[in-house]
């Protein structure tokens, strides 16, 4: 075998991008478990908040083995589309770490309001999780099909998202003394939302590092 | 965008081994179109067809076409010499004769009967400016070409092929004698030159094909795997032999 150090680094390069797949996973597993407890769990917040500072460690750390591998070893052809997508991909993976924490935060700040629960919400953290699983599953496998598949998934995000906003608007209307509440509920279906995006950009990421358009 | 050569099945044999095997390319004027390939692919063999350098080799033989303006420059209407004035070539190893810079460079126009002191004048200046020499060397273009250093010496090969006027420059290797600094003054001449020049360069340096050609072709084992834009071979090869070679799985 060729150039066996690049090759090993490649593949621990591969491997770093996983754990930082996982952490954003465990992120918005958290906040699904959070919005499922009938109560705001601080050891939860507390969990989500080491979690985001992980991935920022974790960008970082994988930033560095790329600018590494980029001046020592003057990738090409699917070694390039590799690094570069791997480069695009965490900072994908670092905003999704970011809006995650930003939803634990509306969570705690609704429990203190009005303790408020919304089912479609729930629902939005569950696609935006498995938007984000089968896109890192698509990298782990180097699988376009399911890469293309997360575009797909996208458009049900979107959906939820447009749900929560009407019911939002009419909620409102109704129920005044919910107005700031109500306001966090549509940011954070809007955090799912771009949660989604990020998610559709890595697969977008993976169906170039693999070398389809 | 004017074609500048049209290779068509082309076949060369050294001796009983075939070193070319059907090779088929088009090569457009005023870019610059790199080969890459490991040892022993044939692509300085095929350069060296471009200006016909083979036929000095005892036992070689090529089959197909090469045209070049309408003419197929193997053909027996093809002036051997005015084909090598309007290809020039520079080698690996600098090579400059054992003269002064000055009739370095006019050593080509005199032995075309140029007399002329002041014309000769004109094609050495014209000459090592557009080689990126002149300026290093103004003042003293009576001392010896022997004492410049290897990326002057090149550059001064090179202005001894642009004094003959041609319209295509090939280069075998031409960096790879050469320190970082000098190559990187060779390489922005070529960026240079290819606007009034054709130039084909073979190199060893992926990343210098990657850095100045507009167009690469990768040789193996005698035949072309894969000639496309630079771009397309250094980010998304077509064949996986011409992967595995850029990115160093190749063996």
């Amino acid at each position: 075998m060729m150039r066996k150090k690049f090759i090993e680094e490649l593949e621990q390069l591969n491997v770093e991008l996983v754990k930082m797949g996982s952490m954003c996973e465990d992120g918005l597993s958290v906040v699904i478990e959070t919005i499922e407890k009938p109560h705001f769990d601080a050891a939860l917040m507390e969990k989500a908040a080491m979690l985001e500072e992980d991935s920022d460690k974790q960008e970082k750390k994988i930033e560095s083995m790329c600018l590494k591998l980029i001046f020592s070893q003057q990738p090409v052809a699917s070694d390039l589309r590799l690094i570069s997508s791997v480069l695009k991909m965490i900072s994908d993976l670092e905003r999704i770490a970011d809006q995650t924490l930003d939803i634990m935060h509306l969570l705690e700040e609704t429990e203190n309001l009005h303790g408020l629960s919304h089912p479609t919400l729930n629902e939005m953290a569950k696609a935006s999780y498995q938007m984000l699983k089968d896109s890192v599953e698509s990298f782990i496998r180097r699988d376009v099909n399911m890469a293309k598949q997360v575009y797909s998934e996208d458009n049900k995000i979107d959906d939820l998202f447009l749900k929560i906003k009407e019911d939002v608007i009419k909620q409102i209307g109704e129920e005044k003394e919910m107005g700031e509440s109500l306001v966090d509920v549509l940011m954070m279906a809007k955090y799912f939302e771009r949660i989604g995006d990020h998610s559709v950009n890595i697969a977008e990421w993976v169906t170039f590092a693999v070398g389809e358009e | 965008m004017e074609t500048c050569f049209s290779v068509k099945n082309l076949n060369l044999y050294y001796g009983d081994k075939q070193a070319l095997k059907n090779i088929n390319m088009e090569i457009m004027k005023n870019q610059v179109t790199a080969f890459i390939g490991p040892s022993g692919c044939g692509k300085s063999t095929f350069i060296r067809c471009l200006n016909r350098m083979n036929d000095l080799i005892e036992g070689c033989r090529v089959e197909g076409e090469v045209i070049k303006d309408d003419l197929d420059i193997y053909s027996p209407k093809q002036d051997i010499v005015d084909l090598r004035t309007r290809v020039g070539m520079v080698f690996q190893k600098p090579n400059p004769f054992p003269m002064s810079i000055y009739d370095n460079i006019a050593y080509g126009p005199r032995c075309q009967g140029l007399k002329d002191r002041k014309q000769l004048d004109e094609i050495v200046v014209r000459s090592l400016k557009q080689a990126a020499l002149y300026e290093e060397v103004e003042g003293h273009l009576d001392g010896s070409a022997m004492g410049l250093s290897g990326g002057q010496q090149q550059r001064l090969c090179i202005a001894r092929c642009i004094a003959m006027s041609p319209e295509v420059i090939l280069m075998d290797e031409p960096t790879s004698a050469l320190d970082p600094i000098s190559t990187s003054k060779i390489e922005d001449l070529v960026l240079e030159l290819k606007k009034n020049y054709t130039i084909v360069i073979v190199t060893h340096n992926m990343q210098q094909a990657a850095r100045i050609s507009d167009v690469t072709a990768f040789f193996l084992l005698g035949e072309v795997i894969e000639c496309d834009k630079t771009d397309v071979i250094f980010s998304h090869p077509n064949d996986v032999r011409t992967e595995n070679y850029v990115t160093g799985r190749f063996g």
